[in-house]
Formats: structure tokens, C-alpha cells, sequence
């Protein structure tokens, strides 16, 4: 088994050079086309290009009975400017919205593009009366469906095993929302930012699934984001701060999710050593500045925290008690509010942390720029059955 | 035209109407090994990555990406699923390995759709859910439809079609792994019950089940890996309109825009004198024709004559479909590319048996996603 086997001979560098976002909100009045073309066309103008300059679109989107549309991405192509262009769809799970970003990056670094623009668009609210109801078919036919399972009880398994495993207590978790939703509030997207939500209300919130109470997940949500990524020598001309895709990793277990330890994620770990070692990142916890790592579940960032090798196994609540992972700490984490506080339109929020990335290391995050100018950040998503991590490493 | 990804190794099973006794991951494990065997490696030894093509409403299962890396090998590894046609993910791997980032990706596309009771409601969902879902037509009229658009703009006939469909037939009487080889006469296509005008349900393919899997692999492994590596010389893909109001409806502008990009890669200025067989879609007749016009073997409105005069048959000046096609051997959904692209290896290798062509050496495969879509794909291949 072990590691992918990573060539190192990589051909073309490639960069992020423009980002747009539409704001995320419980029920967007526009249909997913619309929302794609808002945030394609905000990344484009953000670099002063147009439609005429993309060679290729690339996107993401989410399981297609969230909409109820059979070939979603086919659905939201001209939405998203693919009009006459090439143009696919990338999938994986709830991992999507960052390996979106590495789709566009091999369309690049192969030589085949010089300019792709990846749009990632997610429309959960259609799903009546609640998404968990198309969660439903996402388990095995024959042995889990029978059983009627839905999200909330499997991560509710996860996390309950993550605090037997390290012996940990439920406010250690619920500082994971009291910063997200704080960070949010600065966020100008955010569905859920609150710049005065304290431990005890995360803590008296409505129990969905014990251990897993309302202000432990994030919300339903719709939305879309959008990057813009070009070649070299395109990025050197039409950008003053291009933003670098140093490491790219992905990487996908068993189906079989109830036939492993659900205490450590050890897929992030393989997705992330990838990234890291196409980046060239030795030492992670001194080369990474900034990490945005998936927060749909406030454990979820702590799990995640540790499968990206920035804190020892069952440590990173520690890390989160002493403030190390606030804007102002050693590691901020989720500066931008995370899905937790920003929202979670599920192949839109993963792409949101790269651009959140692509914003702070530009310094261009505004009120929720973190200090020190920080060269180099990591961002992750996740999804499947508890399954699969995508990561991505960024640079200036 | 630079010699940079190789196919290296292929499997496949036979392509059935029904398949009642083995599940998706059978189909799927039974072409992942015999494509591990041809080409000498080690899924979880050897292999990098692995994309497989599937669309979750007609898996029925959301996320099936969940169920892919265990029957394939990939435990463990980077797997990732386009939703699109195969070739759509055959570009998905070259780009992997073009890249520079691995040296053999795994590519794997399958059809279970006999499973499906309800196929023309599910492909129903495809549709705008606001402008045109409300209008309640089955998608086949959308073929209907567009057929007839063809059949006006480019002057070709009903009869034409349904040449395509008696040559695609025959051809898949040779070809053992094919579901519905026949020896038919045009007028049973032409006077066979009307689906939706002008198609009848001969113009139609039927859908089989069915797995392929390929192995790709950089130059310098491909090299040590096999001394008969199929190389991909170019590979393009392209989408007009999704909205059925704003696309062009009697010219296949995406095949246009897939093959031209396929072409300059390979460095191909003239297709007819430079491809030497074509594997590509026939799930409705016309579209056999319609296809041939975009990809550049003749002009729009020649294709059928072509067709008329067996420039297309299997001894004729371009072989099309020389496997059955879809009309022979079987809709499989988006998996139907990847049917393509193995064939056109086997030719190139010389181990097509019972339907081997003389001395081919580059070959074209296209596919296209089917109603209401306008998203295709083409590769070109040489030996």
C-alpha cells in the first residue's frame, strides 16, 4: 500500500491569479447557473481578464440530488463559462471543492492550457424539506441503506470515538465554533459569523445526535466561488501578486468505513504527505503560515489539524485551548471563519478556503488578515463516507 | 507530436444486455484485472492513480465515488471520479501524467444499465429544471428533434441513417464481445416503430453492461512496461450550450471543437488521409453522420453518401465503427468512449481477431454524453 508513488519532474508551474465569491446564504434567490456566473465573473474581473482569455473550465459540485438535476455539471457548463470551451466535471464527495483547484492545476501543468477557471457552485436549499434526505443514498445499497443512517449519526460515531480515543470533553470541541463563528464575522460572505457567540451557547445548543449538538455543524447553504489559474509566464504578466500551487494530494479509503479506526484520518495524512512533498515542505509545523483545513463539524478541524501533521495525534484541542490556532496565533486556523461560520455550500466552501488562502497571502483579507505576512498556507477538504482528503499547498 | 502518454494496458468484459448476476464492483473488478494482466503491473504496488467515469443518478447511489477504489485496487490512493464521457477522464489521466506529478494512472468506466428501470425519467432530470423540465417531453425527442434539424440543414437522408445502423450491426456480428450484431436491411430500420420522428426505435442504440479499465503510463515506463505502447498523440474535448434555446442544433459544435483540439496536438491537417479508422458515437444513427462532418473527414452533408457508398464500411476508405459501435455492441451510457478507445488499441495492436484491420496504424476514437448534452470528447492514437 504506502505512499503514491509522487514524479517530482513537475513541467509548469501554475498560479492563482484571481478569486470571486458570492455571498453565502440559506436560500439563494438565483438558480446554481446564476450563482456560477456571479463568482466566475467576479474572478475574472478581479484579473482583469474576460471570458475570451479562458482555454478551459473545470468544475465542482456536490452529490446531484442536493438539486435534483441528473448531469449537474453538464446543467451549470454555460453558467460557468464554458461555453465552446472544454470543460469537465471533477468529484469527490465533500472533498470536491478543493480538488477542483488540482483538476485546474493539471489542465495547466501539463501544458495543454494556459489559463483555466475553476468554478465550484453548490445550491443545497432546492433539497426539500432537508439535504440529509439525499445523504440518505449515499450509503451501500445492500448493507447500510436498510438501516436508514444519515450523516449527523455517522459523525456523531466519528467524533465520539475522537473523545474516547484522547479522553477529551466536549468544550474542548465547541472552541472550534466559538472561533469560526467569530473569524466569520469579519468574513463579508458569511451566513453564520456572530462576533459575540460564547462556549455556552455551543454548548446549550439543540443535541442532534450526541455527541454532535446544532453549534457543532454548519448550516445548509448555497453559493458558489470561483479562481482563476494560469501558467508562468501568463501569471508573471498579468499578475503583480500571483499566488503558487506548490503541492497538490489526494487520496481515498475503503468504502468499508465501519472496518476502520475512525479516531485519525490516515487519508488526510497520505493526501497531505503528497502535497507536502511536491512542495518540498520537510517540516510543516515551521513551513505552513496559515491552514484551512475542513470544518463542516468542529471536530472535524481537529481531526483534520492532526492528519495534516501541524499537531501530534489528540493534541490540537490543546493547541486550540491555548489560542494557537486564532488569527493572532502561532497557527492561525480557518481564518476565514471556516464552513462553520462562513457556510458550507459543500463544493463551494472547500474552494472558498483556497481562495481564503489566495486573499491572506496577497494580503487582501481586510479586517480578517492575519498578521506577519504570511508566505505559505495548506488547504484541505473532505468527504466521501469519512473517506477521502484533498489538499493543496499555496505559496507566494 | 510528442510521444509523452501511453496506453499500455486494456480489459474489458463482454458488453451485455443484462448482467443478473454480477454486481457493478464484479463488472468493474473482472476488467481491472484482465487490464493489471495485460499490461504487467501491481495495482497497489505499481499504480499512482485512478479516475473512474460515473454519474451518481443513474449508479443510483450519491457519491459513488465511495465505491470505486476497493474492487479497483486504489486503497489508499489518489482516486477521483469525472462525471463525464470516458474520454472526458482518459483526459483527465493524460493531464495527470502529462503533468509531470505520476507515471501510470488507471482509468475505469462501466455500465450497469439494466439495473436502471427508469432511464428516460432519470435522463429526464437532466433537463433545466425551470425553463424546460416543466414541459414534461421524454429526451428522445430532444434526438427527435435534433435529427430532424440535421436532416434538413445537411441534405442527408433517413435511408443514409439507417445505413449506418445496417453497417454497425453487421460489423458487430464479428466482434465477439458485442450485444446486438444483426444482419438487417434499412427498411426494417426504416419501417420499425416510430419513437419520436424521424427516429425509430432501430435508430436507437440499446443499452448493455459492461466494465473497461485502462492502464496509462509516461514514456519511460510505458517503454519498459510493453514493446507495443499505443500512444495518445492528441486528445480534445469541448461543450456548446447546455440550454437547449442557445445551441446549435443541426451541427455537433462540440465534436468540432473536440476534434480540432485533438487534431493540432496530433499535428493532423487532413483527418480523411491521416486517421486510417475511427471508433466513434452511433447511440442514435444520424449522430454517426453528424459526428464524421464535425471531426473533419468530409464536409457537412457528405456523410451520408459516404455511408451510402461503404467509404465507411470495413473494407471501405475510412472504417467507422468497425467494433459494432453502440448500435451493434451496445449503449454504455458514458462508459461507450472508453468501448471506443479499446478498440482502437486492439486494431493498432493487431489483436482484434475475427474484425482486425490491414495495416492501420492511427486511429480516432470519440465519444459524446448523450441526450440533452452537448459534451464530447476525442483521442487520437497511434502505434
Amino acid at each position: 500500500m504506502g505512499m503514491p508513488n509522487v514524479n517530482r519532474s513537475l513541467k509548469r508551474r501554475v498560479a492563482v491569479v484571481g478569486a470571486g465569491m458570492t455571498k453565502f446564504v440559506r436560500r439563494a434567490q438565483e438558480t446554481g447557473k446564476e450563482l456560477s456566473f456571479e463568482a466566475a465573473s467576479m474572478a475574472l474581473e478581479t484579473c482583469d481578464l474576460t471570458l475570451n482569455d479562458v482555454d478551459c473550465v473545470v468544475h465542482g459540485t456536490a452529490p446531484d440530488s442536493f438539486d435534483g438535476v441528473h448531469m449537474k455539471g453538464e446543467y451549470l457548463a454555460d453558467g460557468s463559462g464554458a461555453w465552446r470551451k472544454p470543460y469537465t466535471r471533477c468529484y469527490v464527495g465533500g472533498g470536491t471543492g478543493v480538488y477542483a483547484p488540482i483538476h485546474g492545476w493539471y489542465h495547466v501543468a501539463s501544458g495543454l492550457f494556459d489559463i483555466c477557471l475553476v468554478v465550484c457552485e453548490e445550491k443545497m436549499s432546492s433539497c426539500q424539506p432537508h439535504p440529509q434526505g439525499a445523504f440518505l443514498t449515499i450509503f451501500d445499497h445492500t448493507i447500510e441503506r436498510p438501516l436508514g443512517p444519515n450523516l449527523l449519526w455517522i459523525f456523531a460515531m466519528e467524533m465520539n470515538r475522537y473523545m474516547n480515543t484522547y479522553g477529551l470533553k466536549k468544550e474542548d470541541i465547541a472552541l472550534v465554533s466559538v472561533k469560526n463563528k467569530r473569524n466569520a464575522a469579519d468574513h463579508p460572505c458569511s451566513l453564520l459569523g456572530n462576533a459575540d457567540i460564547t462556549l455556552d451557547d455551543v454548548l446549550n445548543s439543540e443535541v442532534l445526535a450526541w455527541p454532535v449538538q446544532r453549534l457543532d455543524v454548519s448550516p445548509i447553504t448555497d453559493g458558489a466561488v470561483a479562481l482563476v489559474l494560469a501558467a508562468e509566464h501568463v501569471a508573471q504578466r498579468i499578475s503583480d501578486k500571483p499566488v503558487w500551487i506548490e503541492g497538490v494530494g489526494w487520496n481515498l479509503d475503503t468504502a468499508y468505513w465501519t472496518n476502520r479506526d475512525l479516531c485519525y484520518p490516515r487519508y488526510v495524512e497520505n493526501a497531505a504527505r503528497m502535497a507536502y512533498d511536491m512542495a518540498g515542505i520537510t517540516e510543516p509545523r515551521k513551513q505552513i503560515h496559515i491552514a484551512e483545513p475542513y470544518d463542516p463539524f468542529n471536530y472535524k478541524e481537529l481531526h483534520h489539524l492532526e492528519g495534516l501533521q501541524l499537531f501530534d495525534r489528540g493534541k490540537a484541542p490543546e493547541a486550540t485551548a491555548l489560542g494557537i490556532t486564532q488569527r493572532d496565533g502561532d497557527l492561525p486556523v480557518c481564518p476565514s471563519g471556516g464552513l462553520l461560520g462562513v457556510g458550507n455550500p459543500i463544493a463551494a466552501a472547500g474552494l472558498m478556503k483556497v481562495a481564503e488562502l489566495f486573499w491572506q497571502l496577497r494580503e487582501e483579507a481586510g479586517a480578517r488578515q492575519v498578521p506577519g505576512q504570511p508566505k505559505r498556507g495548506v488547504a484541505q477538504a473532505w468527504g466521501d463516507l469519512m473517506q477521502v482528503g484533498t489538499v493543496v499547498v499555496m505559496g507566494t | 507530436m510528442s510521444k509523452n502518454v501511453a496506453i499500455v494496458g486494456i480489459g474489458y468484459t463482454s458488453f451485455r444486455p443484462l448482467t443478473p448476476e454480477v454486481s457493478y464492483k464484479e463488472l468493474m473488478f473482472e476488467a481491472a484485472v484482465k487490464a493489471y494482466e495485460d499490461a504487467g503491473v501491481d495495482p497497489r504496488r505499481d499504480v499512482d492513480s485512478f479516475v473512474t467515469i460515473a454519474e451518481d443518478f443513474v449508479e443510483g447511489t450519491s457519491i459513488f465515488d465511495e465505491y470505486v477504489p476497493d474492487q479497483l485496487g486504489g486503497l489508499l490512493k489518489p482516486n477521483v471520479t469525472i462525471p463525464g464521457e470516458a474520454i472526458h477522464g482518459l483526459a483527465t489521466a493524460y493531464m495527470q501524467i502529462a503533468s509531470g506529478l505520476f507515471d501510470i494512472v488507471v482509468v475505469e468506466a462501466h455500465s450497469k444499465a439494466s439495473n436502471v428501470l427508469t432511464l428516460p425519467h432519470i435522463t429526464a432530470y437532466a433537463m433545466d429544471p425551470v425553463l424546460n423540465r416543466p414541459l414534461g417531453a421524454n429526451p428522445v425527442f430532444i434526438a427527435g428533434m435534433e435529427m430532424s434539424r440535421y436532416l434538413w440543414a445537411s441534405g442527408a437522408s433517413r435511408e443514409q441513417c439507417a445505413q449506418v445502423v445496417v453497417k454497425n450491426k453487421r460489423n458487430a456480428l464479428h466482434n465477439p464481445t458485442a450485444a446486438y450484431g444483426a444482419s438487417i436491411e434499412a427498411q426494417a430500420v426504416l419501417h420499425a416503430e416510430m419513437v419520436s420522428y424521424p427516429l425509430t426505435v432501430q435508430d436507437i442504440s440499446s443499452h448493455a453492461d459492461g466494465a473497461i479499465v485502462l492502464v496509462l503510463a509516461s514514456a519511460g515506463v510505458a517503454e519498459s512496461l510493453t514493446d507495443v505502447p499505443i500512444w495518445i498523440r492528441g486528445i480534445g474535448w469541448c461543450n456548446d450550450a447546455s440550454s437547449l434555446e442557445t445551441r446549435a442544433w443541426g451541427r455537433a459544435i462540440y465534436a468540432e471543437g473536440a476534434g480540432k483540439r485533438a487534431y493540432e496536438m496530433a499535428g493532423i491537417r487532413n483527418p480523411m488521409e491521416e486517421v486510417d479508422f475511427a471508433e466513434i458515437d452511433d447511440g442514435y444513427s444520424y449522430k454517426e453522420l453528424q459526428h464524421l462532418e464535425a471531426l473533419g473527414f468530409c464536409l457537412f452533408g457528405e456523410a451520408g453518401y459516404l455511408t451510402a457508398e461503404g467509404v465507411t464500411g470495413t473494407d471501405g476508405y475510412l472504417p467507422v465503427n468497425v467494433s459494432g459501435g453502440s448500435l451493434g455492441g451496445g449503449d454504455l451510457l458514458d462508459a461507450s468512449g472508453l468501448r471506443a478507445v479499446a478498440e482502437v488499441v486492439l486494431q493498432l495492436r493487431g489483436e482484434a481477431g475475427s474484425h482486425q484491420l490491414p495495416e492501420v496504424e492511427t486511429g480516432l476514437a470519440f465519444g459524446w454524453r448523450g441526450v440533452p448534452t452537448t459534451s464530447g470528447a476525442a483521442v487520437v492514437l497511434n502505434n
